[in-house]
């Protein structure tokens, strides 16, 4: 959903996320909704200006919102608040699930397929009745090696197996009451240490925003995803959205508020180890990926959008090979580089350690101050034989050989350290053109207005100039592991003295042309498997139509009486759509659910759907038109006028998620990694597939561990941006937060006899730290299951360069991860904390 | 011909007070309108009318995406602001973005490759093509030695994992674009991620 579409929420639950403070602008939107008679809830460990702003803000012990939310469910699901008529049409909320399947109340924590040895699940169970359903591609987690293919087909035989009545014990609905069942608000306060009275009326306030008139928004950040449980807490949301009908209607939905400038765009167009772009899945050394041939029968769903899979990879193929790719050749698919399992940042940074990594390109990231277990990042990085750094200054990782921690306290000096390394000057927005995607999926062009100094020049720059000198070297090599970097088209014009690649033309091919000819394409329906088409991305087809026209430019807003899907200011992936699902935003007739919440409708006239958005669903499929399973219908063919959420196989929002999560179909609550007490709920301590590296030089300790009795938890300002090297190194911000600090309650204080100001030593496990004590009543203590607990929070921005400066607070954290993100458990921890100061050589105070 | 009168000291300190905006205001003329002026500030222009070139611009900081407009005086910027058409920020900007005039201009940015040899206490000056050059001749060294055509069961898998690549998310489309293209494509790395999972 647009940020602007915030300001339609008849509710709003901020969760996971200080939306006041770490995105400012799309915070006024959530205040336009309380303008308007919105309640505004703001459930989170730590008062924050989000909770001071809020209607209701709701404490919580950190790493328990699964709990939480799970409660929600419940209270829903009891007393039957959800809207019937849309989570009956357009979710699985029917569906039949294997008769095999058992909850984790059944099994100490753990579903049905747990594989002990392999400390993984099967996922046979939890199959709709008689039928594998593949994981929609676009969720396509780290390491899936499992395959259905020949099973899925099923899914073009018939509809999937359904109790419309709801009354069938392995239906859907009736397993979700089962399963949230124990999360009673008793229960929740004594889990989350957020008292009932709290927790009820945020249910009853959520739930009230729901129904054909009124529509409610989850927003959440990091504060999910940066934990063992994150998907599954994002995952607990999306259940809530779908029973209350609040998905792809105006005002409803669920908002990701994520953290760089193009963090959504480095995601769609993947620096990413498991994906190619359009969220298409790298190959896999593991699994039957050996030809095109295997990669597209295995990866291909039989029904939904997904089903034109083979389109999209030829066409990225074709634009990277370009005439080298053949039919004979499957467009050169096995120049392609096959993964072996998990590569991403946390198994990096060990493998980097371990010497398997040799050299690094570090590009506009800093890994010594945001990287996981940060003093084990540091040594490792002398371990490489090189690292190239681009930024616009000094960094923390360039300077990890005469600054870093070994080097610091004495263990190292650079003369030991054997790195060679390359810091080389960086040109910033302004100062090249380009486009950014922001978190709401909308490409936006920026121009170059001015030259970068001196040296510094673009990525772009950096990238094209190194490939053109690589494929010099291996212009005579006749060696067939050469070919792939000897036929990669890399042909874009230069401009200027620098010899600036035209950003335009790099934009052109994502969008994807035709081949050989090259004109524009306008829309990814007219992508081919054949050759005959070239395309880098295909989700973003339509950003650059025409050869003259890039629609990412453009900026045209809406007026004030306008719709307000500005469909004119910059392009939304896909197809312009601002509101994606948005056939659900009308009813099964294809009528608005309300005039109020009116966004897409069917147009019985001229047989197409209209509406104020782009919508989301094929434009002439009439709502009553239904599959003619006499033909085994394949794609979009498959799926029913009613069926809206068109890249889920059987079209229908996932109450119960049958495959593509490691950790389980519903979530459940488990204890963070490292937690101050014992799971009240489950025998099952933490997500028993969570990702651990429990090593030496990562030390886990076991839950309620005398010597770290505190929760910690990291978070962000307002006035520094992540790693802080474009903050700290900039006067105004640093100016405004000029140094390290973490939160300590009152109560807290006094026990170990801290004064505000005070220098105190955060300890874990994998490190120290010191930094000043700020003393305040936004951090409290919990009572859980008749215990104490005291929670910490601690910004993670500052490091030892730039005007702004402080202790590295992921030196406390732990490389561990959820399973099927791989992301880090940085927001919740323990640790221990005492008054005083490190004892470092050469200290001032 | 009337004589010329030289003005006193008394004649400028009475016009002065004449002018000044705040006896005015006193007085209960109104600070929004002509009791806001003196001569002084008629004299003001604004800075962005030096401006000879603007472009727009979208906040390099966070994902919100505000829009922002960029001022610029020969080849010199000189100004960044809020852009007032975008339906997200309409002209505004929080502390981060507002600061990215001073993250363009701040004296900490570096216009030199810096580089230190294995071992090498110091950074040292080099020339852009010397370091270019030889991160090729690295990146193509580690790649030489450490690509894998095959598993010893057949499956072609054309990798290295000897090199990695961090980053991205604070970097443009096309810029992302051509990292994985080259990277994975073209040199087979694995190790490809940013701050997606941070
Ligand atoms: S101005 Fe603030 S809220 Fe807007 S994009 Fe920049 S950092 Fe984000």
């Amino acid at each position: 959903m647009p940020q602007w579409d915030l300001a339609n929420a008849d509710c709003i639950l901020v969760m996971g996320s200080n939306m006041a403070e770490n995105h400012p602008i799309a915070f006024r939107f959530a205040l336009q909704a309380k303008q308007k008679g919105a309640t505004l809830i703001h459930v989170d460990p730590r008062f924050t200006r989000t909770s001071a702003l809020a209607d209701i803000h709701a404490p919580i012990r950190a790493g328990t919102d699964i709990a939480f939310l799970g409660g929600i469910i419940r209270h829903i699901l009891e007393n039957d608040l959800w809207f019937k008529d849309y989570a009956l049409n357009y979710t699985n909320l029917a569906t039949i699930i294997e008769d095999a399947f058992e909850d984790p109340s059944r099994n100490d924590g753990k579903f049905s397929g747990w594989n002990e040895a392999k400390k993984s699940y099967s996922f046979e169970s939890w199959q709709y009745e008689g039928e594998f359903v593949p994981s929609s591609l676009a969720e396509h987690f780290v390491n899936t090696t499992e395959s259905f293919s020949d099973q899925t087909k099923r899914l073009q035989q018939g509809p999937t197996p359904k109790d419309e009545t709801l009354q069938h014990p392995n239906c859907v609905y009736q397993i979700l009451k089962r399963h949230f069942a124990p999360y009673t608000p008793e229960m929740v306060e004594r889990v989350t240490g957020c008292p009932k009275e709290t927790f009820v009326t945020v249910a009853d306030a959520l739930a009230r925003a729901s129904g054909r008139e009124k529509t409610g928004t989850i927003c959440y950040a990091v504060g999910w995803t940066h934990h063992s449980t994150g998907v599954q807490m994002i995952r607990a949301a999306a259940i809530i959205q779908l029973l209350l009908g609040n998905v792809g209607r105006p005002g409803g939905g669920i908002l990701a508020l994520r953290g760089h400038s193009s963090i959504q765009g480095s995601t769609d167009i993947p620096t990413l180890y498991n994906l190619l772009p359009g969220y298409l899945p790298q190959p896999h050394g593991l699994k039957p990926h050996h030809t095109l041939q295997d990669y597209i029968d295995h990866e291909t769903t039989p029904t939904g959008w997904w089903h034109n899979f083979p389109k999209y990879i030829v066409s990225l193929l074709r634009a990277w090979y370009g005439e080298a790719g053949k039919t004979e050749n499957g467009w050169g698919f096995e120049w392609l580089p096959k993964i072996m399992g998990d590569h991403s940042q946390n198994p990096m940074t060990l493998a980097i350690e371990d010497g398997l990594i040799k050299g690094l390109f570090l590009l506009g990231q800093n890994p010594a101050v945001g990287g996981s277990n940060a003093g084990l990042v540091q040594r490792a990085l002398g371990k490489l034989d090189w690292m190239v750094v681009t930024d616009f200054a000094e960094t923390e990782t360039a300077s990890f050989w005469y600054k870093g921690k070994p080097v610091q306290a004495g263990e190292l000096a650079p003369k030991d350290i054997k790195t060679e390394v390359f810091l080389l000057p960086t040109s910033l927005a302004g100062e090249k053109a380009g486009t950014f995607t922001n978190t709401h999926r909308l490409i936006q062009w920026h121009d170059k207005v001015v030259d970068g100094p001196g040296d510094s020049r673009s990525d772009l720059w950096f990238v094209y100039h190194l490939g053109r000198r690589l494929k010099e070297l291996y212009r005579s090599s006749a060696d067939p592991r050469d070919l792939p970097i000897r036929y990669l088209t890399w042909d874009y014009p230069v401009e200027g003295e620098r010899e600036e690649p035209d950003a335009e033309a790099v934009l052109r091919e994502i969008n994807g042309y035709t081949w050989p000819d090259r004109r524009q394409i306008e829309d990814f329906k007219d992508l081919q498997d054949d050759g005959s088409t070239a395309c880098g991305c295909w989700i973003y087809t339509g950003v650059f139509p025409k050869n003259d026209h890039n629609q990412a430019r453009s900026r045209k807003p809406d007026g004030p009486d306008g719709p307000g899907t500005h469909l004119g200011w910059g392009f939304a992936w896909p197809s312009n759509r601002r509101t994606l699902v948005n056939r659900a935003s009308a009813d099964p007739a294809g009528k608005p659910w309300s005039e109020r919440k009116k966004l897409a409708w069917w147009d019985a006239e001229k047989g197409e759907w209209d509406g104020y958005d782009k919508v989301d669903f094929s434009t002439q499929k009439a709502p009553d038109y239904r599959p003619d399973w006499s033909k085994e219908p394949a794609g979009m063919d498959a799926l029913s006028g009613t069926d809206p959420f068109i890249m889920i196989s059987d079209g229908r929002g996932a109450l119960f998620v049958p495959s593509g999560l490691k950790d389980g179909p519903l979530p459940t609550h488990y204890e963070p990694v490292e937690s101050p007490v014992k799971n009240p709920l489950y025998g099952q301590q933490h997500n028993p597939t969570a990702k651990i590296w429990d090593r030496p030089d990562n030390p886990i300790h076991p839950p309620g561990d005398p010597r770290y009795p505190h929760v910690l938890t990291t978070y962000r300002l307002t006035e520094h941006h992540s790693g802080g090297t474009p903050t700290r190194s900039v006067a105004s911000t640093a100016e405004l937060q000029p140094e390290g600090f973490c939160e300590i309650a009152p109560e807290l204080a006094r026990e170990l006899g801290i004064e505000n100001l005070d220098w105190v030593v955060l300890s874990t496990p994998r490190g120290e730290v010191e930094t000043r004590a700020l003393v305040t009543e936004r951090l409290q203590a919990f009572r859980v299951d008749g215990r104490l607990v005291h929670q910490i929070g601690m910004p993670w921005h500052f490091g030892w360069n730039g005007y702004a400066t402080g202790d590295i607070a992921n030196v406390l954290t732990a490389v561990v991860g959820d399973p099927n993100t791989g992301m880090h458990e940085n927001k919740a921890l323990t640790c221990h904390l005492r008054k005083g100061r490190l004892d470092r050589p050469g200290k001032g105070d | 011909m009337k004589p010329i009168r030289r003005r006193t000291l008394a004649d400028h300190a009475r016009g002065f007070l004449r002018d000044w905006s705040l006896p005015r205001q006193f007085r209960g003329e109104s600070p929004y309108s002509d009791a806001a002026k003196s001569s002084g500030s008629a004299r003001l222009r604004p800075r962005l009318e030096e401006a000879d070139k603007v472009g727009t611009n979208i906040c390099p900081y966070c994902a919100v995406g505000c829009a922002q407009l960029m001022y610029a005086k020969d080849g010199t910027l000189i100004h960044v602001e809020g852009d007032p058409r975008s339906p997200i920020n309409q002209g505004t900007l929080c502390p981060k973005g507002a600061a990215t005039f001073g993250w363009l201009t701040s004296e900490l940015r570096m216009s030199k490759v810096l580089y230190r040899a294995p071992h090498s206490d110091r950074w040292e000056e080099r020339p852009l093509d010397w370091a270019m050059d030889r991160i090729a001749h690295l990146a193509k060294q580690t790649r030489d030695e450490t690509f894998v055509h095959k598993l010893p069961d057949g499956t072609v898998v054309n990798h290295t994992l000897g090199m990695a690549s961090l980053g991205g998310a604070t970097l443009d489309n096309e810029e992302n674009y051509l990292i994985k293209k080259l990277f994975s494509g073209g040199l087979g790395m694995v190790w490809i991620e940013n701050q997606a999972r941070v």
